[in-house]
């Protein structure tokens, strides 16, 4: 057998065995459980998902479906961590708003309520506390979103990090959407909502671990505005949408081409990424592929739709950095491969492990 | 850092691998190491060998600073951030390098305070924020790095500092590289010198390569550019029959190093009379100590570690793969049971390492396209 032949056949059982189902194995949970890449993957898959033997969460959307006497709705639920909770761009309260909308946006609906738990420490400074409910509450009401339900504890000191911020959404999910993250097609194109990995840099820096000094704010939004005009532009044309939280585009593309078992192509020369947001990230050894957003989401498009559905992202307000990075191709399954600027190919895994703090 | 874009252009890119092309004999197969895990990197990030032609062949060595940790070592670190009141400091890659029983991730995971430094000065930050703490230090790279930490540990005698301890892995780049030379199972045309530790100690140390080996080398920078240029140097030096040490990283790189960086860590190490490294076993006069100067400072000399010597695991071909003799995806174990996710090996840990850098980029066969 020739060197080609016998890496050709080891990256064969390589990918075979990546294509498994994953198993949750480690003796204790680890800071990469809650990175967003393989160890929380085969968390969820190998443990959350057959304990709870439901279909929809099987599905693995960013919001599970729920009939209710024959109207489609949706519903979802995030925690929020981030430290410092306050940073350039936004806050924890803000974050714990869109970040919930936006989970129901790219699932094709529109956020009708939200409940709210606080975990809260001991000695967190009222003021604090008073910042981020009006925080809360001003995100909710640009959103057009009401606050219906909530819950507070308390834990002493140390036992927490100054707060954490639990939401869960209802939303009704639009008659125009025809959304599936095993929507793939070869020949699909994939659309960006604009530069990546703003948030996750801006949190990095926020923290003071590094002595960067750089202006560069967290993206976090509501994305329904985003969602609304591209279900009006490509309506069934849209196969898929995600919001681009921990892990960076990169998760989600990963996410999306082991869903539908399609592969993708990258043209990193087209990917938007702030000046800042790239210089810091190379300072810190970090692709801003695989850093947070917390209001930026990619699309998947059929190619006949793709041009008025950029046209349409792009004229979103926040929007005008909108991309066509990619399309779907059938092969190699469940791969995304990147053209490199440089005029290379190589392949975008998913994340592994978590060299960085919590950032939402 | 804007200034990295002209080191990335696609289209002179496109005219040096036409250069390279001129310069290649058809016949002939051409195998070059690149010494340093950082070239590994660069080379799999930006798809470099795409752009070479197929009888280039480029071979991955021994120069990345994690890789070459062995497992006692990882173990005796484990040991110190356990001991009560130890806040233990290491940079990020390290933290999941196995060890004999789990990482310093697990070790974290498990109680003991294990923090991500990106400089040996965030850790004496560190000990000074919390002075009735020992911070301890786990200092790990080549010539590149250990500047740093001799700057680190001058600024904190200076400063009075007295709970900051550093546990000393530096290496030094030649002696390996002779080790490897002298292995009989391994058949180079050149080198691709490695850029970062050159600023320091410069392109001079590498003389003996030509000199008693017959083997040209070309010390290089890291982008895409960078490296393709070295690649075209060799080339050109074997097609004119020269064989010498070049220099193509000039705008950083000066011929003599950095003569106050040498003065600084030789005020501040001394060289250890033998020292393990994974997968390549023992390599005298390969690695440094504090100096006695400094021995208030060493974390080895206030704690009591096992230093026991722990044998790589038996499937594990990192020191092959270390050595260029086989490539990541030849290992018995690559990518099966050895993963990112799951290491047996440093090489699978590190950005740096040969298989990591193989698995997380390279994993797409050549030949294969996209449908």
């Amino acid at each position: 057998m020739s060197v080609s032949e016998r890496e050709a056949r080891v990256l064969g059982i390589i990918e075979t065995a990546r294509g498994k189902r994953g198993k949750f194995r480690d003796a204790q949970v680890t800071m990469s459980h809650g990175a967003g890449g393989k160890a929380t993957q085969s968390m969820i898959e190998g443990l959350f998902v057959p304990a709870f033997g439901s279909e929809t969460l099987a599905a693995m959307g960013d919001a599970g479906a729920v009939a209710v006497d024959g109207s489609a709705l949706a519903m979802t639920t995030d925690a929020f961590v981030v430290r410092p909770i306050r940073f350039p761009g936004g806050s924890i309260g803000e974050l714990a708003v869109n970040g919930t909308i936006n989970d129901l946006a790219v699932s094709g609906a529109r956020a009708l309520a939200l409940t709210l738990s606080l975990v809260l420490e001991e000695g967190l400074p009222a003021e604090d506390l008073r910042a981020e409910v009006a925080a809360i509450a001003a995100a909710a009401q640009a959103a057009g979103v009401q606050i219906v339900a909530g819950d507070t504890k308390v834990v002493e000191r140390g036992h927490a990090d100054a707060m954490y911020v639990c939401t869960t959404g209802l939303g009704r999910v639009d008659p125009r959407a025809r959304l599936s993250p095993a929507g793939l097609r070869p020949g699909d194109r994939i659309l960006v909502s604009g530069t990546v990995g703003d948030h996750g840099t801006a949190i990095m820096l926020a923290r003071g671990e590094f002595d960067l000094d750089a202006e560069i704010e967290s993206d976090t939004r509501s994305l329904w505005p985003v969602a609304d005009a591209l279900l009006e532009a490509a309506g069934p044309a849209l196969h898929c949408m995600r919001d681009a939280t921990r892990g960076g585009v990169a998760s989600v593309l990963n996410e999306l081409a082991r869903a539908s078992g399609a592969a993708v192509l990258v043209r990193e020369a087209d990917i938007p990424v702030d000046p800042v947001v790239a210089g810091a990230a190379e300072i810190l050894g970090i692709d801003p592929l695989y850093v947070a957003n917390e209001g930026k989401l990619v699309a998947v498009v059929a190619p006949e739709a793709a041009d008025a559905a950029l046209a349409a992202l792009r004229a979103v307000p926040g929007c005008e950095a909108a991309a066509e990075i990619g399309r779907v191709h059938a092969e190699p399954p469940g791969m995304v491969l990147m053209e490199t600027a440089f005029g290379g190919r190589r392949v975008v895994d998913q994340l592994v492990g978590d060299p960085l703090p919590r950032i939402c | 850092v804007k200034y990295v874009d002209e080191f990335r252009d696609p289209q002179l890119g496109r005219a040096l691998a036409a250069e390279v092309l001129s310069l290649v004999e058809p016949d002939r197969h051409y195998k070059l190491m690149e010494v340093c895990g950082g070239h590994t990197h660069s080379i799999y990030k930006f798809g470099i060998d795409d752009l070479l032609p197929e009888n280039v062949e480029l071979v991955h060595g021994p120069g990345c600073p994690v890789c070459v940790i062995p497992m006692g070592r990882v173990d005796d670190g484990i040991a110190i951030a356990h001991q009560p009141g130890v806040i233990f400091t290491c940079f990020g890659d390290m933290l999941r390098i196995p060890g004999s029983d789990g990482s310093l991730l697990e070790a974290k995971a498990a109680g003991a305070d294990v923090r991500m430094v990106y400089s040996p000065l965030d850790a004496l930050r560190i000990a000074k924020q919390n002075p009735d703490r020992d911070v301890v230090f786990f200092a790990i790279g080549f010539e590149t790095t250990a500047p740093s930490t001799a700057l680190t540990l001058l600024r904190a005698r200076a400063e009075g500092v007295r709970n900051f301890f550093c546990m000393c892995n530096h290496v030094t780049i030649v002696p390996p590289l002779r080790a490897l030379l002298d292995s009989p199972d391994l058949r180079l045309d050149g080198f691709i010198g490695p850029g970062h530790v050159s600023t320091v100690v410069g392109a001079r140390p590498f003389e003996f390569i030509p000199a008693d080996y017959g083997k040209p080398l070309v010390v290089a920078g890291f982008e895409p550019l960078d490296v393709l240029q070295a690649v075209q140097m060799i080339l050109r030096q074997l097609a004119e029959g020269r064989c010498e040490v070049e220099n193509q990283y000039t705008r950083v790189v000066p011929y003599e190093g950095n003569t106050r960086a040498l003065q600084v860590m030789a005020e501040v190490f001394a060289l250890r009379p033998h020292f393990e490294w994974r997968g390549l076993g023992f390599i005298s006069q390969s690695a440094l100590r504090l100096s006695d100067a400094f021995a208030d400072f060493d974390a080895e000399l206030r704690y009591s570690v096992p230093g026991v010597r722990v044998a790589d695991p038996k499937a594990c071909q990192c020191g092959e793969v270390l050595k260029g003799v086989i490539k990541p995806f030849e290992c018995k174990v690559f990518g099966t049971a050895c993963t990112p996710e799951r290491p047996i090996g440093t090489c699978m840990v590190s950005p740096e390492g040969a298989c990591a850098a193989y698995y997380n980029y390279g994993r797409f066969a050549r030949e294969r396209t996209l449908v």
